[in-house]
């Protein structure tokens, strides 16, 4: 039982860690103004050059740096297709996530000959695990918190990062005041479009973290499609968080959670697996629409109350 | 007084030829609350926004302690000391009064954006102008009062001589109003010039030095508030300008076919925006509705067309009343309208011209083949609709978009006029259009009524307009009707601006009769 438990806490972990990487990338981009629906194509993306850098460098830290740039050339593509080619910021992440799918397999194929995966062509790295000293020997809680990739602790650290870039620094500030009131920024001198080029850099960064993590860390070599929708899930953790860097980590691990027992069940029953993969998505929508159909109510509400004041307030105005 | 801001026969002409400044001439000493006032349309916000760096002029030049201003954007006004504060907050919510008033020329430690050094600074600005303000507030938490002043915080801090503020007062309650003097006049005592743009003329006589007066792109000339009443203000605003261009006859109005009664309309803010007006609108005759900026003209517009709702008494057209009827229904009841705005209400501009035209009546049976619309009778009618109209176009296929202002209003008047309404509403609708189309639209406006038996409202800031086509006139002011008069040919335009002004206002009695 006490293996279960263990085996159970670090898979939720292992899963949740390119989901929160997702999460924060989106985080950054939200508090500019701008809802970053490619984050998958920026995972992918960085997965495969983190794997083809690593391999030809023989170093992780450049493999790594070679994923956080990939990401970042993505966040400079949308940038500049959106801001300064002022295109429709969803088609063109659409796009680029489409683009993302079929340009790695197409890379994947000219440089290896494979189509499916470049185990066994490419001699890739993966990012060292971590033994803790001390908290590896506590019972329980040791061998759930300790072993981990070394990019699962920086997600965590990753999370302290944006909300202190976020909330604490001048960037932060700009970033959102752009994000809530374009005009204002704009009116004391603060250039949009070079701040929203800022958060899609930083955005391409952290979400190349979670490219690599997916292909040196969670195994180690690069398979097409291995993002397999954890961008998205990122995305909706982070529209759920609506902006907070704490939140989105908080519900990426809800998520990582669902996928644990998802794969647990997958060993028993497949059918119910997929179940209760689907429900944290079911749990999410009702949740939005429920929170939307009460903000309504109490506009709606408000509304009355001024109107029903200020109509007394005629009449009695009528009779004086 | 030493003479601080100084504007020489500053010109601008928009592409499209209209000039909306001409040879405008005024200076602002330190120390010196100026007023500027002009109707509608008279050019003060062209003129403000060249004065804050916002739009380019042809000619003249602005001088500030007589060195001539290059200003690029707000930005280089900013610079040099000119400061703006807008009628739309140009503020973050989310964010704190000292964040928003630093927002750009942040404090720093290091990398990290300094807040106890951010407080502080603007703490002690705030203290230093005697502004009450907490200012570790957040800006979604505070009053509409309080937003202003930490828009007059923010160009403070930033060294600002020169403060344009435009209509500050219309945000505010009374209470506010007092305070917001307060402040502007001690801002005066220490040397700040301030243009006070208003259309509430006691509010000038109140607080302001000086006025500048503009009138259609042209200045009058500056004249002090000692020597001046609120009459003469109006007067020389409103003017003596109007010519009637065309005779018409008196209608025969018959049946009451639009009836608004103790109508309130409140707005999101708790305020009443339409604040108990009635009215009737007879067949056969035009009423028109005059009024400033904000005076409840386009509430009472949305209100009569079922595009927004409204709280009390009631609105009937041929009995019926409108509420809980759709758009499509009330134009089968026989009501047309002409939005004041064509470009996203008025038309459709990215569809073509056959499409908007027919956008209310393709359902007809007349324009229909089985299921599917008529394309022949649906292009005859169209192409009948271009030549009588006289809409320059390539083709009834062309985006309307690419048509020229007035040929746009004349897609739009065109599915108004012949709807076969009974009612029609036409609001602004000769705003910013070219004379020829404008006579045109002024013409059928009267021939509709008085020929056809057509109801109509006009809803419109041109006087001009207002005097020519109206039957009857109305004049509404802070949602209210404080002036009716039965004969618009008999109206002088000196008259009835004080009434729009609020200068005048009839009892109940005067009215009696006359709605």
């Amino acid at each position: 039982m006490i293996n279960f438990i263990t085996n159970f806490g670090f898979s939720v972990l292992r899963l949740s860690t390119p989901i929160i990487y997702a999460a924060l990338a989106c985080t950054v981009t939200k508090k500019a103004g701008l809802l970053n629906m490619s984050v998958e194509g920026m995972m992918l993306c960085a997965a495969l050059l983190g794997v083809i850098s690593s391999a030809l460098t023989q170093s992780v830290l450049l493999g790594v740096l070679g994923a956080m740039l990939a990401g970042c050339l993505v966040g400079a593509l949308i940038s500049y297709v959106n801001l300064v080619g002022k295109s429709e910021l969803y088609l063109t992440c659409i796009a680029i996530n489409l683009m993302a799918t079929g340009g790695t397999t197409f890379a994947l194929y000219m440089i290896t000959g494979a189509k499916g995966t470049t185990f066994s062509y490419l001699a890739s790295l993966a990012v060292p695990t971590i033994q803790i000293p001390i908290i590896k020997d506590i019972p329980l809680l040791g061998p759930i918190l300790s072993g981990h990739s070394l990019l699962t602790y920086l997600a965590f650290l990753c999370t302290a990062l944006i909300w202190w870039l976020l909330f604490k620094t001048r960037l932060g500030l700009r970033l959102r005041s752009v994000g809530e009131n374009p005009h204002a920024a704009e009116s004391v001198g603060i250039s949009v479009t070079r701040i929203r080029t800022t958060a899609y850099l930083i955005a391409g960064a952290v979400a190349g973290l979670g490219g690599a993590f997916m292909s040196m860390s969670y195994v180690a070599w690069f398979s097409r499609d291995m993002v397999a929708g954890r961008g998205f899930i990122g995305l909706s953790a982070n529209n759920i968080a609506n902006g907070s860097p704490v939140v989105a980590t908080i519900f990426s691990m809800l998520f990582g959670m669902a996928d644990t027992v998802a794969n647990i069940l997958q060993l028993t029953d497949a059918g119910i697996a997929y179940f209760v993969k689907m429900l944290p998505y079911v749990i999410t929508i009702v949740g939005m629409v429920v929170m939307s159909v009460f903000q309504i109510r109490r506009r709606k509400h408000m509304k009355q109350k001024a109107v029903a004041a200020a109509i007394q307030e005629a009449a009695a105005e009528k009779q004086t | 007084m030493s003479e601080l801001l100084r504007v020489e026969n500053l010109t601008k002409v928009y592409s499209n030829g209209f000039v909306a400044n001409s040879d405008i001439s005024f200076s602002v000493n330190a120390g010196e609350i100026h007023a500027l006032v002009g109707e509608n349309g008279a050019g003060k916000t062209t003129l403000m926004k060249m004065l804050f760096g916002m739009e380019d002029y042809q000619k003249g030049a602005i001088y500030l302690n007589d060195k001539k201003l290059e200003m690029k954007s707000a930005l280089d006004a900013i610079h040099n000391g000119i400061g703006m504060i807008h009628q739309h907050f140009m503020l973050v919510p989310s964010l704190s009064i000292a964040e928003n008033i630093v927002l750009g020329i942040e404090p720093t430690k290091a990398v990290m954006f300094n807040y106890k050094e951010a407080v502080r600074m603007t703490s002690e600005a705030a203290k230093k102008y005697g502004f009450d303000l907490d200012v570790t507030q957040r800006v979604s938490d505070i009053s509409v009062g309080s937003m202003q002043k930490v828009e007059i915080l923010k160009a403070l801090i930033r060294g600002v001589k020169v403060l344009i503020m435009d209509e500050p007062t219309a945000v505010l309650t009374p209470q506010e109003t007092r305070e917001l003097f307060e402040q502007l006049h001690r801002l005066q005592e220490q040397g700040y010039a301030i243009i006070f743009i208003s259309h509430k003329l006691e509010e000038i006589m109140e607080l302001c030095d000086r006025v500048t007066v503009l009138r259609k792109g042209k200045c009058l000339g500056t004249y002090d508030i000692s020597d001046m009443t609120q009459e003469r203000i109006s007067n020389l605003m409103i003017g003596r300008d109007v010519e009637l261009r065309f005779q018409k006859d008196d209608p025969e109005s018959g049946e009451d076919l639009l009836l608004v009664s103790d109508l309130i309309v409140v707005g999101d803010d708790g305020k009443r925006n339409i604040d108990g007006v009635s009215f009737r609108v007879r067949a056969g005759e035009v009423v028109g509705i005059a009024g400033v900026e904000g005076s409840g003209q386009t509430e009472l517009a949305a209100a009569i067309t079922g595009t927004e709702p409204y709280h009390s008494g009631s609105i009937t057209l041929s009995g019926e009343e409108i509420r809980g009827h759709t758009v499509r229904q009330l134009r089968e009841m026989g009501m047309a309208s002409i939005h004041e705005d064509r470009m996203t209400i008025g038309a459709s501009v990215n569809q073509s011209i056959r499409d908007n035209i027919i956008a209310d009546r393709f359902y007809r049976p007349e324009f229909r083949k089985f299921i599917f619309t008529d394309k022949k009778a649906i292009d005859e009618f169209v192409d009948r609709c271009i030549e009588e109209f006289e809409i320059a176009c390539d083709d009834a296929d062309q985006p309307v978009r690419m048509l020229s202002g007035g040929n746009i209003q004349k897609v739009v008047v065109a599915r108004e006029f012949t709807s076969g309404c009974r009612f029609i509403l036409a609001s602004q609708p000769t705003r910013g259009i070219d004379v020829g189309t404008t006579e045109m639209i002024r013409k059928r406006l009267v021939s509709m009524s008085h020929e056809n038996k057509v109801a109509t409202l006009l809803i419109s800031a041109d006087l001009n307009e207002l005097l020519e086509v109206s039957d009857r006139l109305l004049v509404l002011r802070r949602g209210k009707i404080v002036a009716a008069f039965p004969k618009a040919s008999e109206v002088s335009e000196d008259k009835l601006g004080e009434y729009m002004l609020g200068i005048r206002t009839m009892t109940p009695q005067e009215m009696e009769g006359l709605l």
